[in-house]
């Protein structure tokens, strides 16, 4: 499990860049950031290599973020690599609340995945020979 | 809605006999019951015993006789009263029975806006100690003028309310009403003096500092607007403090705006105090004209100052006790600027029934809203501070909430902005949309009225340091 930060944006002009700014002069490097949009808002979802310290730093510049724990999978950069994960967790009853994939050296890709039942999806993944990774190894 | 009129059961048996020893003390003198470290223990304190315990009869017999007194100083010296004394055909000089006041004619708003600047006032502007007006953002200002007497008069009334939450001469009060002509800051202030506590006279602003010094001084109680004290909670919070613990404050008297149960409980949660509400308006004194005592059932009013009517709001005639309607004051002991009747278009009740904290005071209900203040909302009579008291059903809100009407078409729109509190969870959209769907669920059932629910984000929604502003009405500008 790793912590994402999730922000929670109005749709207005230039927050998202307001935000991007603030990491960046925090010197926090991110990872990956995918975003929810509704009509009226957006929540951002971000990857970051400081989670702890980007959501201090955002709460201090008065957005509100916050920590939540999501899988975070290796899974070999080739065609079919999510369907095998996906079916596991068909397989173990597993349900998905939002996922999403980014690029990482070496032929790995990391799927991103919010799930209701930890436990049951740590064990699907061993099953096929996956690896949840810590923050650590990001 | 507030106003549970079933009496709490006493404690304990010794909070009884503390009243009664209050009650045997207090003979025919105004005395201030304290022993050496100023507090009754256990019990409830009194700033004037004799007057806030007093045989009903006997306080019939004072108002009946501060009326003549009134009534005759209103037709011998301001000459609005003189003509509307005449135009009514009462005759100020044999009024002998307090039931008779349903028959005397009324003072509005628009009376004390057309006497402007002084047109209202009994004695030669040169006589009078002090003015204190508000605000005059829709004609002119209505000015009220005070001498020695009722100043010290309106100090006693504030006294009275530190001792309904407990503080006495030992007490340091901090003030965080603004200071000037707004009639909070000073009547507070004059409060203090009376009582004989230490003042704090912060005035409003600068809410970093107020905290600092509520902290660095102990600070036992505080007075300023409810809006204000959970804007100083929040600020205190976000220092780092944890002033329900770490801070003396024990009393806070909070007025001049309306106070959900919710934003209530969440201030004296934070704060960790006895939140008690005042009431009062410039224009008949200012704060003091009725307070709560710990008890929280209801303002004991201060009926040898004023007489609080109850009236249907259509027909103006006096309703039963219990039933809900506008209130109208006539004062009884102002020198300068006496009112007869004044429509105050604030809605509340009398509680039937006797307070457990001893008062014989009556007690009136808490505000439920204005009549003039009230939205029509698709023809449908709504009180902003019905919204409050739904949005305090939600734990995942905080009390800070803005109301948008706007028009779509021929109809009104109504948008409801909140503030979830920090722990609640952005991360899934179906959670924040729930929470928008079961909010608008909740006030369509309880007001009657489509609500479209808006979370947004943190601080985003004004904060206030004085009166919140919880209402923008843009359909007349469409």
């Amino acid at each position: 499990m790793i912590d994402q930060l999730t922000v929670f944006l109005e749709n207005k002009k230039g927050r998202l860049a307001a935000l991007c700014r603030a990491l960046g002069d925090a010197g926090i490097s991110m990872h990956a950031l995918t975003i929810a949009d509704t009509e009226r808002y957006g929540v951002v979802r971000i990857i970051a290599d400081n989670p702890t310290k980007a959501q201090s730093v955002l709460s201090e510049q008065g957005f509100r973020a916050s920590l939540t724990k999501v899988l975070a999978v290796e899974v070999p950069d080739v065609p079919g690599g999510l369907a095998q994960l996906l079916e596991a967790f068909e397989l173990a009853d597993v349900n998905i609340e939002y996922a999403y994939c980014f690029s990482a050296a070496d032929g790995k890709a990391i799927d991103v995945i919010r799930i209701d039942d930890n436990e049951a999806a740590e064990a699907a993944i061993q099953s096929i020979g996956y690896r949840a990774i810590a923050s650590e190894g990001l | 809605m507030a106003g549970d009129c079933t009496p709490k059961p006493v404690k304990n048996a010794a909070d009884w006999v503390i009243i009664m020893q209050l009650f045997e003390r207090s003979d025919e003198s105004e005395v201030t019951v304290t022993n050496s470290q100023g507090k009754v223990s256990g019990g409830e304190r009194f700033f004037q015993p004799a007057i806030e315990c007093m045989d009903r009869t006997a306080l019939a017999g004072l108002q009946l006789q501060r009326l003549q007194d009134t009534l005759a100083n209103c037709y011998n010296n301001i000459g609005f009263y003189r003509n509307s004394l005449d135009q009514a055909g009462i005759d100020p000089f044999t009024f002998s029975d307090l039931d008779n006041l349903r028959f005397l004619p009324f003072t509005t708003k628009q009376d004390l806006r057309d006497a402007y600047p002084f047109g209202m006032f009994a004695i030669d502007v040169k006589q009078v100690q002090r003015l204190h007006a508000s605000s005059g953002t829709t004609g002119n200002a209505t000015v009220v003028g005070y001498t020695q007497s009722d100043i010290d008069n309106w100090g006693d009334l504030f006294a009275r309310c530190i001792a309904l939450v407990g503080g006495g001469p030992e007490s340091i009060l901090q003030v965080s009403y603004g200071y000037g002509l707004f009639t909070g800051g000073l009547g507070a202030h004059e409060g203090g003096i009376r009582m004989g506590s230490t003042i704090l006279p912060m005035s409003s602003g600068n809410t970093k500092r107020q905290v600092q010094m509520m902290r660095d001084f102990a600070v036992d109680i505080l007075a300023c607007t409810p809006s204000y004290a959970l804007l100083i909670a929040d600020t205190a919070i976000d220092l780092g403090y944890d002033p329900a613990n770490d801070f003396a404050l024990s009393g806070a008297i909070l007025g001049a705006e309306p106070c959900s149960e919710g934003m209530r409980h969440e201030i004296e949660g934070k704060l960790g105090v006895k939140v008690v509400d005042i009431y009062g308006l410039s224009e008949v004194m200012g704060p003091g004209v009725s307070c709560e005592c710990r008890y929280q059932m209801g303002l004991h009013m201060a009926e040898d100052h004023f007489i609080t009517e109850i009236l249907d709001p259509e027909s103006l005639q006096p309703l039963p006790d219990g039933e809900w309607g506008e209130v109208v004051i006539t004062t009884l002991t102002k020198q300068c600027s006496p009112l007869i009747r004044y429509r105050t278009h604030d809605i509340s009740r009398i509680l039937p029934g006797q307070c457990w904290c001893g008062r014989t005071l009556r007690r009136m209900d808490r505000i439920a809203g204005r009549t003039d203040d009230m939205l029509i909302i698709r023809g449908v009579n709504v009180f902003p501070n019905q919204f409050a008291e739904v949005l305090a059903e939600f734990t995942e809100l905080t009390s800070y909430y803005q109301i948008v009407l706007t028009r779509q078409g021929p109809l009104d729109h109504v948008t409801l902005r909140v503030e979830p509190t920090s722990d609640f969870s952005f991360d899934e959209i179906r959670r924040i949309e729930r929470l928008e769907r079961s909010v608008g669920a909740e006030l369509r059932s309880n007001l009657q009225v489509n609500v479209e629910v808006q979370v947004v984000e943190p601080m985003s929604i004004e904060r206030s340091e004085g009166k919140a502003r919880r209402i923008i009405d843009n359909r007349s500008d469409e």
